[in-house]
């Protein structure tokens, strides 16, 4: 398969095709392939697009979570973004779970770099990465009680009390 | 490493390594960067990285932000090279709203962002000259970066922190003064950098200082997400202006530098060859601009482009937008854009979701620096201690963009 034969449709039916009933959707917002996928085949499917010999989606570019409060059962997500260097095709793949059960496995075991993004998807969404080394917070306070970036916590903490909003009308 | 592995495995185990707490502030870090380091002698064992001494909350800022008062956010991130920042920025907005900017923009775009990168390089190379013992050579070419700074002044008013441009183009055209500054800048920056080459890039104690130190495989770069000159010097030809052209780089003709082992040398020669190429591209772009009218300074989307100060003043409908955008009443399209450009240091990305609200309803940076930091504690084990210093430099890590 050459870079040209790759499109987005085939790409989809390949997967489908690997991973039946496990592509639960999937559009192209400005062009960038998106896949929703059930957070327990996400780093199976991350693992073999890495391996797949006409593929090669060699680079995660990008993790973060994300927090949708209004969507029930299906709160919080997870966004990664992998990029085959040698086709230079990017594809997203996005995986939703329930926020009372934040549990994702890691993708720490495919690629090396996903160590930090996944703490840092953790220190501000609470999302937990089940196999990772070494899951601690990493840009907040060890001792932070919250998950900063999760839609229900307000841009000031309500608790301050050294502002004097009296003059400033904060 | 030779004395680490001489020590026969009895002893080792019996031996006690000493803590060294490199940081949060220290001298020859450049930056709030902790390291906790044990120690065998001068011989570092192993090292844990700790982050986030100047973390800023960007992305819950930018939740709350309009479009425009995002744009200073992504000046903090990687502050040698804002402008990328910026220009980053506004051209994934422009991508969520379906705006064609014009070439003229295109162009100024490119001279503006390969005058950031220069500065950027020209920080990095010159901090790992001082590293190896050789401080001269960073003070001289501090005055050039003092000169792009003035062309800066000259089109935006700010310097360091530059808040450049506008969504749709620029803010006022590239005027004769401007375009004189820059070519003076052409003509003179070669000279200089010629010479600060001379000073360093064969020079055998800098060679010996660097060459097979802070060392990566092309494949271990990959697995930690390396991007940029690092990337680059490790022997892979990823650039984001060549993969995905954004503002029009397509139009121009630059080569993409490789290294071989990435180690402090490639970092430092690639990034030398891409001050060469970059200044081949603002040549082409000045070439452009000069053989192009005047006028054409940015797209026509009155519905984000900040209208110009004295018609807001005169004219009845530039002020009902004016305060439309300034009071964030304008409606942003719903979407998930992800939009890349080649920062200073890697790819700098942006993934915007908006929810049709008047602020980001999430903005995450794909900050480079913070990705590649993470294999630093496993480029230095077994190094000494100076060259874990070079490796930092070489690696160009900036503290803002790696805490956002």
């Amino acid at each position: 398969m050459t870079a040209t034969d790759i499109t987005h449709e085939s790409i989809v039916e390949r997967l489908s095709a690997q991973f039946p009933g496990k592509i639960l959707s999937h559009d192209e917002p400005f062009g960038l392939l998106s896949l929703n996928v059930p957070r327990e085949d996400v780093i199976d499917i991350i693992k073999w697009l890495k391996e797949d010999a006409a593929f090669q989606f060699i680079f995660l570019t990008d993790l973060c979570g994300v927090h949708f409060p209004e969507q029930s059962g299906q709160e919080l997500g997870v966004i990664y973004h992998v990029h085959s260097l040698v086709h230079n095709i990017r594809l997203r793949l996005r995986t939703f779970f329930p926020a009372n059960d934040p549990v994702v496995p890691t993708a720490t075991t495919v690629f090396k770099g996903a160590n930090w993004m996944e703490r840092e998807t953790f220190d501000f969404f609470g999302i937990r990465f089940t196999g990772h080394p070494d899951l601690r917070r990493i840009l907040n306070v060890d001792d932070m009680d919250y998950h900063p970036l999760l839609k229900q916590y307000p841009l000031e903490d309500g608790t301050r009390t050294d502002k004097d909003d009296k003059y400033f009308g904060r | 490493m030779d004395t680490l592995q001489t020590t026969p495995p009895g002893l080792q185990e019996e031996k006690q390594y000493n803590t060294l707490n490199l940081g949060p502030t220290h001298p020859a870090t450049h930056g709030i960067f902790q390291n906790v380091l044990q120690m065998d002698g001068e011989y570092i064992v192993s090292g844990e990285a700790t982050i986030g001494y100047i973390h800023r909350a960007f992305e819950k800022l930018a939740e709350h932000r309009p479009f425009y008062q995002v744009t200073p956010i992504t000046d903090r991130l990687n502050y040698c090279s804002s402008p990328i920042n910026n220009i980053g920025w506004h051209l994934t907005v422009e991508k969520l709203l379906g705006v064609k900017t014009p070439k003229r923009v295109d162009y100024m775009r490119v001279i503006i962002m390969e005058l950031a990168r220069i500065t950027d390089h020209l920080i990095c190379n010159s901090v790992v000259g001082v590293d190896t013992g050789a401080l001269t050579g960073f003070v001289y070419v501090f005055q050039q970066r003092e000169h792009v700074y003035e062309i800066y002044e000259e089109i935006c008013g700010s310097r360091l922190t530059t808040n450049i441009g506008r969504i749709g183009g620029f803010e006022r055209d590239f005027d004769d003064k401007v375009m004189r500054k820059i070519r003076k800048f052409l003509d003179e920056f070669p000279k200089v950098w010629k010479e600060f080459e001379g000073l360093l890039s064969r020079n055998r104690i800098f060679m010996d200082r660097t060459i097979g130190v802070g060392g990566i495989s092309v494949e271990d770069a990959l697995s930690y997400g390396f991007t940029g000159p690092n990337l680059r010097a490790a022997g892979l030809d990823y650039d984001v202006r060549v993969m995905n052209p954004y503002s029009s780089y397509e139009d121009f003709d630059f080569i993409i530098p490789v290294g071989q082992s990435g180690d402090v040398y490639d970092r430092f020669c690639v990034r030398n060859e891409e001050i060469w190429q970059s200044l081949s591209i603002i040549e082409q772009a000045y070439a452009k601009l000069m053989a192009m009218p005047q006028g054409e300074y940015f797209a026509p989307v009155p519905e984000f482009y900040l209208p110009p100060k004295q018609d807001v003043y005169t004219k009845m409908e530039a002020l009902i937008w004016h305060f439309k955008i300034v009071m964030g009443e304008v409606d942003i399209p719903k979407g998930e854009v992800y939009h890349a450009v080649e920062g200073g240091n890697g790819e700098l990305g942006f993934y915007l979701i908006s929810d049709g609200g008047r602020q980001p309803y999430r903005l995450h940076f794909r900050r480079p620096c913070f990705i590649y930091y993470q294999a630093f504690p496993e480029m230095i084990k077994g190094s000494m201690l100076s060259d874990a210093i070079l490796t930092m430099s070489s690696m160009n890590v900036i503290a803002g963009e790696l805490d956002a």
